[in-house]
């Protein structure tokens, strides 16, 4: 058997739509502006607009990122958001504690040691996640959704469903303030995706993620410490819910335990949109971006529309349902 | 032939269900002591009364994983079919086999729908029913607004009382509605997956999904017929609940899939599918019911009660994946 | 003798390939034919024909016990008594072996489970077999050869009249391939037609009484197995006169590279002891079960001895993962190419560079596209590797290409000591010799190859020195020119 034989053009645009591919997605998305341009005018072009789009993107963000990792590796990871609300809730605590009365140095230093203990905690929990997908075997579907249940349980049980508010302003700034009009969550934003791609594109350890998604035993055949790579790769996608919990917690400028639960769907829906094969091996950050801005135009146009929100959620369940399917619409199924 | 009663009682013995048992039975002593209030008829009434909504759910999710699949929109689903089930019944009037026959008929239509986009389309089962979770609960609160349902049918909110003997002077017990569905359910669930070729079909299918297409065996069918099942077990649960609670509230029922999976995991299910068993989901319900129940009767909040349920998930899954590696590298050496 | 199926000018397409070409085939009732032929040849597209799974181009004739039928579909065909036991055996490792055995009982519309009668098959089955399992144990617990018997039980339970056995023996012991050979003569005995899809020629030639090879989709011919040898059948096979000589380079006596001394491991081999030197080809055969493949992925760090020592340059090592033997100098090629050996879906390049990309990552520990590229590009000249584009999944190359990718992945680990585990398998003729280039190449360069395989031939007239493991143990250490195919064989089957 020589090279695959040359595609058609309806099996090419349909391999393209289906690997998500950037050129697809920019397409798309100049598409969704003309058409919202169209049926809603000049309160679409507006710089509010594109403002508050560029405010709330930032944590959905993060925590795509976080679940395309685990997708990326053949898992899933359920538990991110509720380790954003444990991790913003650490943080809330030891702020709301610690801060009122404090100056100068113990001011700055209460606020930097509270965001250090809200990571050590994601970290904690992903240390968890890994040792027990990678060590123990279990399916990552279920260990997420225990550690997930234990967050979350965790969270409720120690604040009683209780919010904390209240942070101090270098704290606010992460998540309302702009840094030359651009506001600072998206530069946040970019200091999480860069580092990621460069590491999922060009270092040893982002070419091991992809070819353990793909299959894990001919990995570890060649060499490769597989259960090292899938623990830390864990851990990495638990701290990025960590960051996200830090912008979060400074956008509302409260922590609790039930923020963002809607973001989970969203967020796979995000991942699979960007190119991720929801059975692992491929995908690339640029996708991801990009499908989240495709999302949260539409959600924005949404908003703009006054359509309710949970119209909206059966709306991304469909387009979720929609994304997923195309490849295998194509004809191959690329099991 | 006393030989191979003994091989089977050692096969019971490693099984999962045995350790579960073992596990329930000193949670019950344990509690039984430090709390008098557990070992009551009182007690034990009430829980079974309210843990069949999670009962009734978790047998319908122990088929669809035992065929190897997964669903979590049940609890979408179930909202759905309580509403439009009650407001109907307000509407035109119903009896309980009506009443019955359209909550059925409602989610055996949604399990349907999952089952088309997961096996027409190809997409992994998680990731459908995440999607479809969204798509049944954002339609439902759009199209409704929301709002609750007080009044319901004055004889579906009185419900049944069956076999009433009094067990003291004050109280008397009987079969109310929620026991018998759960019984039912139980008992139509462990006919189907152990008395039906239909059943084996479906074990076999979620051991070996290759070699069941290969036999000739109707896969697209039987994906259809569990996810259905699901979607029909919702709507009977959806009835006991809204009978229990009195009230239809539409936002009230997703959230709880933690429970109703933890019901299952305990059990002994695998995601891989191919294993389960109904007294293993029996057992696990049980072992969620105790666990609950006793966290409040010891007097800590039940604020903390999703906690442990889900570290005993987290042991428990644990547990089970040792124990199959152990197992695994002892029958690879000969 | 009655003829029991019959078919001519059978022809299949699948798009613009050839799998099958006007193919003829008898098979009588009772008589256990062998059905031989290279990776290619058409056997298993024959085979999914009888069975019904793929229908044949029009033009074909099918013809059971007398009666013609134009199409066969799998229920149809296991009507007839057609049964086809694939190499995965095709079981439900999480039922009962009686549930398994009696899986027929469970086809046909909907109906109640009569467990008593399916034990009552099961047992029977399994009395006429020669076996006694219990039939409420999972067949997960049981072992290869026992659940291959098993699916035996399950296709006589189905009424058999026609049993096709894909690749028996493969993962068999010589002592369960015995069995085997005994049960196959008691199933024949009572009319039941045996065909044995092959590729391990002693075997074909120790059980059929007629034989049919298959070359590029065409019959090559029927022959009695009284009327050939092995040599005769590979050249069938191959199509070539294949003249088996010596191959090797002279010996450049190097230095020992690899000492094993005493090296056992509890269910797999025991008190073995080997030295592999630079520049030396060594061969090492016996049957499956004879604990070579266990011996050696030991020696790549992934099967821990229980005792004995290892030593690299005289140093004793002890290995803890296949990553130290790596390091180390010492790789593994897998017999098993597609699912172990290469990622399919990924990329040449990506397969090419696992196994060094630490090595690749320059400053900062990244690795760049231009590193990956021109690693990339110097394997392909160097191997000869047939790519149009690197970025092209792996699973888009012919099996020739894919195996040279694989060797590429582990040269390139600078190995001292690289064994191959089955290298030729699923490899065109045509593309066998470039492979064997590429190990004399090795020779030279100085590295200890270790040459791991079924065919004799193959480890004869390759190897400096031949091993046989028999049973776990090391029974033959010899040089190849001090040796014959007949000894060899001996050694390998006594």
């Amino acid at each position: 058997m020589r090279d695959a034989p040359a595609l058609s053009l309806r099996r090419r645009i349909v391999h393209l739509a289906g690997s998500g591919t950037i050129a697809t997605l920019v397409l798309l998305l100049i598409a969704l502006w003309v058409v919202f341009a169209i049926a809603i005018g000049d309160r679409f072009f507006s710089v509010n607009t594109l403002q508050s789009m560029a405010f709330q993107m930032p944590e959905l963000g993060i925590l795509s990122l976080a679940m395309m990792l685990a997708l990326l590796s053949g898992g899933l990871n359920l538990s991110i958001i509720a380790t954003a609300n444990l991790s913003g809730l650490t943080i809330a605590f030891l702020l709301a504690r610690y801060i009122p009365g404090s100056e100068g140095v113990a001011w700055v230093g209460v606020q930097v040691l509270a965001i250090a203990a809200g990571f050590a905690v994601a970290a904690l929990v992903g240390l968890v996640n890994g040792f027990v997908i990678a060590y123990l075997g279990v399916s990552p579907i279920l260990t997420t959704l225990g550690t997930m249940t234990l967050c979350k349980g965790l969270a409720i049980g120690l604040t009683r469903g209780n919010v904390i508010s209240g942070f101090p302003e270098p704290i606010v700034f992460i998540g309302n303030g702009t840094v030359f009009g651009v506001p600072f969550a998206l530069i946040v934003l970019a200091l999480c995706a860069l580092p990621v791609a460069l590491m999922l594109n060009a270092t040893p350890f982002g070419a091991k993620v992809y070819m353990i998604g793909s299959n894990e035993k001919a990995t570890r055949y060649s060499g490769v410490d597989t259960r090292a790579v899938l623990l830390k790769l864990y851990v990495l996608s638990s701290l990025l819910a960590g960051v996200a919990a830090v912008v979060m917690l400074a956008r509302f400028n409260s922590a609790n335990a039930a923020y963002g639960e809607s973001y989970l769907l969203v967020t796979i829906l995000a991942a699979v949109l960007g190119g991720v094969d929801p059975f692992g091996g491929f995908g690339k950050v640029g996708g991801l971006l990009l499908a989240l801005i495709i999302l949260q135009v539409i959600s924005s146009a949404f908003n703009l529309l006054n359509l309710s929100q949970f119209l909206t959620l059966a709306i991304w369940g469909g387009i979720l349902i929609a994304v997923a399917a195309v490849p295998h619409l194509g004809g191959k199924a690329p099991r | 032939m006393p030989e191979s009663r003994l091989a089977s009682f050692g096969r019971f013995r490693r099984s999962h269900e045995f350790w579960l048992l073992i596990v329930i039975l000193a949670l019950c002593a344990g509690l039984g002591v430090a709390n008098s209030q557990f070992l009551t008829m009182q007690n034990l009434f009430d829980l079974l009364t309210s843990y069949a909504f999670v009962g009734i759910l978790a047998l319908g999710l122990l088929v669809v994983l035992i065929a190897g699949g997964i669903d979590i929109s049940f609890t979408a689903t179930a909202s759905v079919a309580q509403y439009v089930t009650l407001s109907v019944a307000n509407a035109y009037g119903a009896n309980w086999i009506s009443v019955f026959a359209i909550a059925i008929g409602i989610g055996g239509a949604l399990g349907a729908l999952n089952a088309i986009f997961v096996q027409k389309l190809r997409i992994p089962s998680i990731i459908v029913s995440v999607a479809t979770l969204n798509i049944f609960y954002g339609l439902l609160i759009f199209f409704t607004g929301g709002k609750y349902i007080y009044s319901l049918p004055d004889w579906f909110a009185t419900g049944i009382f069956w076999f009433e003997f009094d067990w003291s002077k004050d109280t008397s017990y009987g079969v109310n509605l929620q026991i018998l569905a759960l019984a039912v359910s139980f008992l139509v669930t462990w006919l189907l997956l152990n008395r039906t070729n239909i059943g084996r079909q479906i074990y076999a299918m979620g051991g070996n999904a290759d070699a069941a297409q290969r036999l000739g065996f109707h896969i697209f069918g039987l994906n259809m017929l569990v996810y259905c099942y699901m979607g029909v077990m919702a709507g009977i649960a959806s009835l006991v609940q809204a009978q229990l609670a009195q009230s239809v509230a539409p936002t009230v029922l997703v959230g709880k899939e933690l429970d109703v999976v933890a019901a299952v995991v305990l059990g002994g299910a695998s995601l891989m599918g191919g294993v389960g068993t109904v007294f293993g989901t029996f057992l696990g319900l049980a072992l969620l019911a105790i666990l609950q129940n006793g966290i409040i009767l010891l007097g800590v909040s039940s604020y903390w009660s999703p906690f442990f349920v889900g570290l005993v998930i987290l042991i428990s899954v644990s547990a089970t994946a040792w124990s199959q590696r152990e197992r695994r590298t002892r029958s690879a050496r000969p | 003798m009655t003829t029991f199926l019959e078919m001519s000018g059978i022809s299949k397409r699948f798009g613009g390939v050839h799998a099958l070409r006007e193919v003829d085939l008898t098979l009588e009732v009772g008589e256990v034919h062998c059905l031989v032929g290279e990776n290619g040849s058409g056997k298993s597209t024959l085979i999914k024909i009888i069975s019904g799974v793929e229908s044949p181009e029009p033009g074909g004739r099918i013809a059971i016990c007398g009666k013609e039928y134009p199409k066969l579909n799998p229920v149809f065909s296991t009507h007839c008594g057609i049964q086809v036991i694939y190499q995965d055996l095709s079981l439900f490792p999480n039922l009962t072996v009686a549930e398994n055995i009696a899986m027929a009982h469970h086809l046909g519309g909907v109906h109640t489970v009569n467990w008593t009668s399916m034990r009552a098959t099961a047992r029977a089955t399994m009395a006429k077999v020669g076996v006694e399992f219990d039939p409420d144990a999972k067949v997960s617990d049981l072992s290869i050869a026992g659940r291959q018997l098993v699916a035996i039980c399950r296709a006589l339970a189905a009424d058999a009249k026609l049993l096709i056995m894909d690749e028996p023996t493969a993962s068999l012991t010589r002592h369960e391939v015995n069995t085997l050979i005994k049960l196959v003569s008691d199933l024949k005995r009572s009319g039941i037609c045996v065909v044995f899809v092959s590729h391990r020629l002693d075997e074909v030639l120790e059980i059929a009484e007629r034989v049919t090879v298959l070359r590029d989709g065409v019959k090559v011919g029927t022959f009695a197995a009284a009327t050939i040898d092995g040599r005769k059948l590979s050249h069938l096979m191959t199509g070539k006169a294949f003249e088996y000589q010596q191959q090797v380079p002279d010996l450049a006596a190097g230095a020992v590279v690899l000492e094993v001394q005493g090296l056992g491991r509890d269910g797999d081999y025991d008190d073995v002891s080997l030295q592999l030197h630079a520049g030396e080809v060594v061969g090492l055969t016996g049957l499956l079960g004879s604990g070579r493949t266990e011996l050696a992925l030991s020696l790549f760090g992934m099967n821990p001895p229980d005792r004995g020592t290892i030593a690299l340059d005289g140093h004793r090592i002890a290995l803890s993962t296949n990553a130290d033997a790596i390091h180390r100098g010492i790789a593994y090629v897998s017999e098993d190419r597609l699912t172990l050996g290469l990622i399919l879906n990924q990329s040449i390049t990506a397969n090419v560079t696992l196994t060094v990309l630490e090595r690749l990552a320059g400053r900062f520990g990244l690795i760049g596209a231009r590193a990956r590229q021109s690693h990339v590009a110097r394997w392909v000249a160097e191997l000869g590797i047939k790519v149009s584009n690197p970025d092209n999944p792996v699973k888009t190359l012919s099996g020739g290409n894919q195996q040279r990718v694989v060797l590429a992945k582990w040269m390139a680990t600078s190995p001292r000591v690289l064994i191959l585990d089955s290298p030729t398998v699923g490899v065109d003729i045509g593309a066998k010799d470039g492979i064997y280039e590429i190990i004399r190449r090795l020779a030279r360069e100085g590295v200890a190859v270790l040459i791991i395989s079924d065919e004799i031939p193959e480890v004869l007239y390759h190897s400096h020195r031949v091993l046989v493991m028999r049973e776990g143990r090391l029974t033959t250490d010899v040089a190849a020119a001090d040796t014959s195919e007949d000894a060899l064989r001996q050694a390998v089957n006594a």
